[in-house]
């Protein structure tokens, strides 16, 4: 791995920016996104930020089952973000649909639509599991860089 | 330059400043605002459909999650209807439980837009204090309730959980903190400059055009309009409380939020006196599986406004029919009005103003066939001619380009 690499892995895993959409979700899971930046949770100690363009985000959280209007739009927002990227499906709903699984006009799942990195269950998903989430999907970012260098 | 012709500029359905999927576009004249297009549907799930298609008990989960911030009105709203249906006589305990979990909903959303109106308005410290204090209410709900949001509380014919002397103590506690901090913020948003400069003027909504547009809730008693179904026709245990109706006159955004937060105020009071004459008895009636035919309009004053359920039952399990008119739905066109000839930069916080639920409010319009009358299928072919065409229309000749293509191509 050349030097530069190294430095903006390095840099990715301390400090992932991440891009919420809202992709049919009653709203709860967004305010559990935010209340999970606010004092009390306080995600940008791990060093994330929100961000509002697709073009500045690691990581995309997306909350909801996907209705049929939004599912072109989930899938451009995801081509727009640079590579490396992530999908985390924050919610029940985002996994598999939840309760609205059978409803005319969802998708059920972030996963039929793009690839999807984590799993946050819950109805709503609580800034603890969000946490917990994001905190699992970092360290095994880095776990592969490990078993990519041990690798070589 | 362009400000002999006016412009559109699209904003959403992913958008920093919203944090729903909607749509706007908006046609401006330089800075200012001619007119907004609201494209709704890019959150319509089909509730009202699938509400069709489980039992009522289902019903009471899946209504709930119409929207995770005011998902106790909505719930409330459905069972109050079914219950009026069957003809079930609510124990007043379960009634009276009800309206506690209702005020601490209405302070934690209360709390939660003063956030995200400082956040629109660039006043960040005010979202993240605002958040903090919110979090004592969410501790008090999950405490209560055994979640942070959509409660679950809700059953046909009562409540799912009692309040038992412990917690009693600690909504006490949480309402002491709570309103030491209220006051703060009455303090900072009747006092402090900037927030009443960048507030005031903006949005204007008259009291004509309230009456006229039919908005609802804290929108509309801002611009001086007694308009409360908790007073007017009142449900749960409200009728045995006393609380005051907030109105203001200031009929734009700095009314609605000093209506808020002093709404905030009222909401503790309702606690306390419910907290102290709560009565003893059982939580729930027996209900029926199958509910009796018939049909029933329940209202509901959601932070938001007034929610509206209607429900047919058709003598089975199921409901025949829901709806649901979610306050911003009845809001919505007042945004319209509101943001004419204003200016661009004071659209987030007039859209943030009424506290706008899309979750609550989409709807889908399905387009038939005739209604596209201008549009048809061509081939390729057809297609080229028509472009070639357009293009000379427009001065642009493409026809010796095309030839020497065409020789190319063959040889
Ligand atoms: S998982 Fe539950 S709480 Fe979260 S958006 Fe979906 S329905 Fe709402």
């Amino acid at each position: 791995m050349s030097l530069t690499k190294k430095i903006v892995t390095w840099a990715r895993i301390k400090s992932p920016w991440i891009l919420h959409f809202n992709t049919g979700a009653c709203n709860a899971c967004d305010i559990e996104l935010i209340a999970a930046l606010t004092p009390r949770y306080d995600l940008e100690r791990f060093g994330v930020i929100l961000k509002g363009t697709p073009r500045h985000a690691d990581i995309l959280v997306c909350s909801g089952p996907v209705t049929k209007q939004i599912e072109d739009r989930l899938r451009r927002i995801y081509e727009q973000m640079p590579e490396p990227k992530f999908v985390v499906a924050l919610g029940t709903c985002a996994c598999s649909g939840g309760v609205f699984d059978g409803c005319y006009n969802v998708d059920s799942g972030i996963d039929k639509v793009i690839p999807v990195s984590a799993y946050i269950p819950g109805c709503p998903a609580s800034p603890k599991a969000l946490i917990d989430g994001v905190a699992k999907l970092l360290t095994s970012l880095e776990e592969k860089e490990e078993t990519k260098k041990s690798g070589r | 330059m362009h400000d002999s012709k006016d412009f559109k500029i699209p904003i959403g359905p992913q958008h920093p400043a919203l944090k729903e999927p909607e749509g706007f576009s908006v046609a401006l004249k330089g800075e200012k605002i001619l007119g907004v297009d609201i494209r709704l549907g890019y959150n319509h799930r089909g509730i009202e459909k699938a509400a069709e298609e489980r039992t009522y008990v289902q019903d009471i989960y899946l209504i709930e999650r119409v929207c995770g911030i005011c998902s106790h009105s909505h719930s409330t709203c459905f069972v109050q209807a079914v219950e009026e249906i069957a003809g079930l006589a609510v124990p007043i305990r379960a009634l009276y439980i009800r309206t506690i979990i209702a005020e601490l909903e209405r302070i934690h959303s209360h709390l939660l837009w003063l956030g995200v109106a400082g956040h629109e308005i660039g006043f960040d410290t005010l979202l993240m204090y605002s958040w903090r204090d919110r979090e004592v209410v969410m501790d008090i709900l999950a405490a209560i309730t055994g979640n942070r949001v959509n409660y679950g509380m809700n059953t046909i014919g009562g409540v799912r959980r009692d309040i038992d002397a412990q917690q009693t103590e600690d909504i006490l506690k949480a309402l002491t903190i709570l309103e030491e901090r209220t006051k703060y913020y009455i303090e900072v948003a009747t006092q402090e400059t900037t927030i009443i400069k960048r507030l005031s003027g903006v949005g204007i909504l008259s009291r004509e055009d309230v009456l006229r547009l039919d908005a609802v809730g804290p929108t509309a008693r801002a611009s001086g309009v007694k308009r409360d179904v908790r007073a007017d026709d009142p449900y749960a245990a409200y009728a045995e409380l006393s609380f005051k109706v907030i109105t203001d006159d200031h009929a734009d955004v700095y009314g609605r939020t000093v209506v808020r937060v002093k709404e905030l105020m009222e909401s503790y009071k309702i606690i306390r006196q419910a907290l102290k004459n709560l009565p003893a008895g059982p939580l729930t009636v027996r209900a029926p599986r199958k509910i009796p035919v018939g049909e029933a309009i329940s209202r509901y004053e959601a932070p938001r406004g007034e929610d509206v359920h209607y429900v047919k039952s058709n003598g089975t399990e199921k409901p025949e029919r829901v709806k649901i008119r979610a306050p911003t739905l009845a809001n919505v066109q007042a945004v319209k009005h509101m943001l004419r000839d204003r200016y661009l930069a004071d659209m987030p916080i007039v859209v943030a103003a009424i506290d706008p639920c899309f979750s609550c409010t989409d709807r889908m319009v399905a387009l038939k066939e005739e209604d596209c009358a201008r549009a048809k299928i061509i081939n390729w072919q057809t297609l080229h001619a028509f472009s070639i065409e357009w293009y000379k229309q427009q001065g642009i000749d493409f026809t010796e380009l095309n030839k020497k293509l065409q020789d190319k191509l063959k040889g």
